[in-house]
């Protein structure tokens, strides 16, 4: 069981890595997935079987399907792996990396001294999970089918074509904006990708 | 995996990798809470990631919305591009 | 028909939120329909009350109808409550009476005007707010209306605001009644911390049990009222504005700076007239207030040439005899010569309305003369309302209440011969002027012929203020005549009796003097402005005559030392201080503010990932601080 454990977190930081480090969106996307399945088998390691399965049907499939769809909707075709080479240059890791390591750091002291790592693993049945959340977090369900809502209206909202029509019809200056489209993308590639 | 995902966060000018870094660190952070509650026993840690997950449900549609529409505005995913709230 | 007591001021109040709302859309007819009939029903109502009033009297004779709470705080509990009793009702009589008359009046002499539905809906306003004023169970209601009333006053004045005078008048009226209304709220303030009420009843008894007679709270709490009630009575010292707030229509000078606001002064004093009870001093400044205002306006208008002004003036002074019979304690005279002064003074404002509107807006009676022919109705009305004014006796209605003011004034313990004598030379003057008035503007050649004639609408209200400047008079009879004081006896459920000292002369003695004092007014202003005009001209001509003239024309030089003691200064005060010391506070926070802004602006540069980084970093520090600790 430990073994597996292991496996599938090594699977997991790996695909995360080069996740955040391919050009190819599709790439990087099936990456995602794998990643996303890998935390699907550590979750079941740690006796949240229930939670694995919902990490496969929610996160590897819906919310993964939603990305495909985007991907599919831009039409990012080689010439994007381009740009994305362009943008992406070494130098560009190391201030994220610095930043990165020493919150890993703090947040590992802090763990080192709040006393021992390994842990007795107990399984958390999914009875006991959905006791709580239908009893003291009750309101917090109630907030988050509305905040589902919300995120409903609000991407249909913001989505929709006639909102579009309406902004870019607006205003003259978005026109020219969009004419100038192209020179963003040039004058974007040419600035300093390490200003972050 | 957090700390990966917030490098990808800061790394990449594309918003789609962007979206995705944030997809790693929601992610991150819920296995993070399922494992406190593996540890302690506790079904709070599986509840906590339940609503992580709702929240990333909720923050991928939008997120992709505003991408599209940004894409359509821009013909690019280049967030510096989108910098015209400069104050 | 108690119960409708609360309709009295509701329904002018309804006229005028309708006239308000739908009054620039209104045909000129609907809305002089609306203004003059909710006034008419108000006047119905009051009748209907009086008579009850009179057959079955209230037990206790007040009744107080408590409509709801308007604040209630801690120990400090106030209603929206009318209190009825024999004063507020002769006064509330008087004001719808004379106002539906008045509005009568108006439908015709606003005709054609563009502000005409906007006219009635102040005006309603005004009469609303003034029986609130009356009506009012506690102070501060009645401050509501005192406030309420002087707002009209403004709207009024300057109601032909394209021309900046009037809108000045107005400015002028708004600001030096103000003083006497901040006096007056320190005076309510003063009243509430010592007493723990407002409720006027109340506030009464308690001033009686709590404080001894001479008491330094009375004294102070009545100048205080005092200070109020000069400013809106326009007694000395803050009288100067009556007189510029002629600027107004005619109508509104006759109902509300003539016959009714004007004299909310005298009603407060009447509605407190315990604390001046207690408080001899402050009594006694009330009468020296009027005795000192009835002489400085009677001489003031003798020499104006402006009709309205001479009437205004004569206001000033006639409440003057109305304060100095409430500070000699004759309370039931004062509120009887406001009655008669309100109609024989609307009747003179109307018939000099008539001669305006006939003589093209001519106001100076010096470009007028022998309207006698011309203008029949016009000339009686102001032969009757003058005779009444100066108090022709026996026959008029001013003759009674100024006769029973200054027997009160001679006879009463608070009284002097003194301040009787002053009230003497007051009827002198009062005749004077008011026969120069007379005979220069319907006596003598004819400068002008006047053209329209005016209808039945603004006959009928003169017609009818006619009459009651006449009769008016014969609800209290002396006791030389007959002895019949109904209207006394009528107030005694709500004021006291004037003592009677001991005085120097028999009432008809004294009554004698002030007769003679009337025609030798009469017969003077007869020699000097209709007989021998040349005299009065090189009189006024000379040296001495020139500058008294001018010192008289203009109130005894009030505005002239106003502006140098209060307006120059303030002003010079202003200038130098343009920068404002004070606000450096303000402009300095936003200096600051402003550059905070711009640094920090620097920072909004509009790219995502900058706004990551700077999370991430803030993040690190955060988690760092928790790391550490």
């Amino acid at each position: 069981m430990e073994a597996i454990f292991y496996i599938a977190a090594i699977v997991a930081v790996l695909a995360t890595v080069l996740t955040v480090t391919r050009l190819n969106p599709v790439h990087a996307l099936l990456y995602l997935t794998v990643s996303l399945l890998a935390v699907a088998v550590v979750f079941y390691t740690l006796g949240a079987p229930f939670m694995a399965a919902l990490e496969v049907v929610i996160y590897a499939g819906a919310i993964m399907v939603l990305f495909v769809f985007v991907v599919m909707l831009l039409n990012l075709g080689r010439h994007t792996v381009e740009i994305e080479r362009s943008w992406l240059s070494p130098g560009a890791f190391v201030g994220p990396a610095i930043l990165a390591a020493i919150l890993v750091g703090e947040v590992s002291y802090l763990l080192a001294r709040s006393g021992t790592l390994t842990p007795p693993v107990a399984e958390v049945s999914p009875h006991q999970v959905a006791l709580s959340l239908y009893g003291p977090y009750l309101l917090g369900v109630e907030l988050a089918s509305f905040l589902l809502l919300g995120a409903l209206v609000g991407a249909y909202h913001v989505g929709s074509r006639r909102a579009q029509g309406r902004t870019t019809v607006g205003s003259r200056s978005d026109r020219t904006g969009l004419a100038s489209g192209g020179d963003l993308v040039r004058t974007g590639a040419d600035r300093p990708s390490g200003a972050a | 995996m957090f700390a990966l995902g917030l490098i990808g966060l800061l790394v990449r000018r594309n918003l789609l990798f962007i979206l995705m870094a944030i997809e790693v660190m929601l992610n991150a952070s819920g296995l993070a809470f399922v494992s406190a509650g593996a540890r302690w026993g506790q079904a709070d840690g599986q509840v906590m990631f339940l609503f992580i997950l709702t929240v990333a449900a909720a923050e991928v549609a939008v997120g992709l919305a505003l991408l599209l529409r940004l894409y359509h505005r821009f013909h690019s995913l280049d967030v510096d591009a989108a910098s015209e709230m400069r104050g | 028909m108690f119960h409708l007591l609360w309709l009295v001021p509701a329904i002018p109040f309804a006229g005028a939120a309708l006239l308000m709302i739908f009054g620039p859309r209104m045909a000129h007819r609907t809305a002089a329909w609306i203004g003059c009939c909710s006034i008419g029903i108000s006047a119905v109502i009051s009748m209907l009350i009086a008579w009850q009033f009179l057959h079955q009297p209230p037990a206790g004779g007040s009744y107080t109808q408590h409509l709801w709470t308007w604040m209630s705080v801690a120990n400090f509990h106030l209603g929206i409550s009318f209190y009825l009793d024999a004063l507020s009702l002769i006064f509330m009589l008087v004001v719808t009476f004379v106002s539906f008359f008045i509005h009568v009046y108006s439908s015709e002499y606003m005709r054609g005007d563009e502000g005409f539905s906007r006219f009635f809906a102040y005006m309603n306003l005004f009469v609303a707010s003034m029986l609130v004023l009356l009506l009012g169970s506690n102070l501060l209601l009645l401050y509501l209306g005192w406030e309420g009333v002087g707002v009209c006053s403004y709207l009024l004045i300057g109601f032909w605001y394209t021309d900046p005078k009037n809108g000045l008048a107005a400015q002028k009226a708004f600001i030096t009644t103000r003083v006497g209304d901040t006096a007056m709220a320190v005076g309510l303030y003063l009243l509430f911390r010592q007493l723990g009420t407002l409720n006027i009843q109340s506030l009464m008894q308690a001033a009686q049990h709590q404080w001894p007679h001479g008491s330094v709270y009375a004294t102070a709490a009545g100048l205080l009222l005092l200070g109020g009630a000069c400013g809106k009575s326009a007694q000395l010292p803050l009288q100067t504005w009556l007189p510029d707030a002629m600027a107004g229509p005619t109508p509104t000078s006759a109902l509300i700076h003539a016959a009714t606001m004007v004299t909310a002064g005298v009603y407060l004093i009447a509605r407190t007239h315990v604390l001046y009870s207690l408080a001899p001093t402050a009594q006694l400044a009330v009468a020296v207030v009027g005795a000192a205002t009835l002489i400085a306006a009677g001489f003031a208008a003798l020499v104006q040439d402006d009709i309205k002004r001479i009437l205004a003036y004569s206001t000033v002074s006639q409440i003057g005899y109305m304060f100095l019979g409430l500070g000699v304690g004759a309370w039931t005279a004062a509120i009887f010569h406001f009655m008669t002064h309100a109609f024989f003074k609307a009747l003179l404002f109307l018939a000099s309305g008539m001669v305006i509107t006939s003589m093209h807006h001519e106001q100076n009676i010096f470009k007028m003369g022998g309207l006698r022919k011309e203008l029949p109705l016009a000339y009686w009305a102001f032969v009757i309302g003058g005779c009444s004014l100066a108090g022709l006796p026996l026959v008029t209605a001013g003759f009674y209440s100024k006769g029973l003011i200054l027997w009160g004034a001679l006879s009463s313990p608070v009284g002097s011969a003194t301040l009787w004598f002053f009230g003497v030379i007051g009827v002198l003057m009062t005749s004077l002027y008011t026969f120069r008035l007379i005979f220069i503007t319907f006596h003598g050649p004819c400068h002008h012929k006047p053209s329209q004639k005016t209808g039945w609408l603004m006959g009928v209200p003169v017609i009818v203020l006619m009459t009651l400047s006449v009769v008016g008079g014969f609800v209290e009879l002396p006791s030389y005549l007959g002895n019949h004081p109904w209207f006394t006896n009528f107030l005694q459920s709500a004021l006291p009796a004037t003592a009677e000292g001991h005085a120097p002369l028999t009432e008809l003695g004294a009554e004698g003097i002030v007769v003679l004092a009337f025609f030798l007014g009469l017969g003077a202003a007869w020699f000097f402005f209709l007989q021998r005009r040349e005299l009065s001209e090189s009189m006024a001509g000379s040296g001495l005559g020139r500058a008294l003239h001018r010192w008289w024309y203009t109130d005894w030089g009030m505005d002239w030392l106003y502006d140098r003691l209060f307006v120059r200064p303030v002003g010079w005060f202003s200038r130098t201080n343009k920068k404002d010391a004070v606000d450096l506070i303000y402009t300095g926070t936003a200096a600051v503010t402003r550059s905070g802004w711009s640094s920090l602006r620097l920072t909004e540069t509009g790219r995502v990932r900058w706004y990551a980084t700077a999370l991430v970093v803030g993040t690190v520090i955060f988690v760092l601080i928790v790391a550490l600790l």
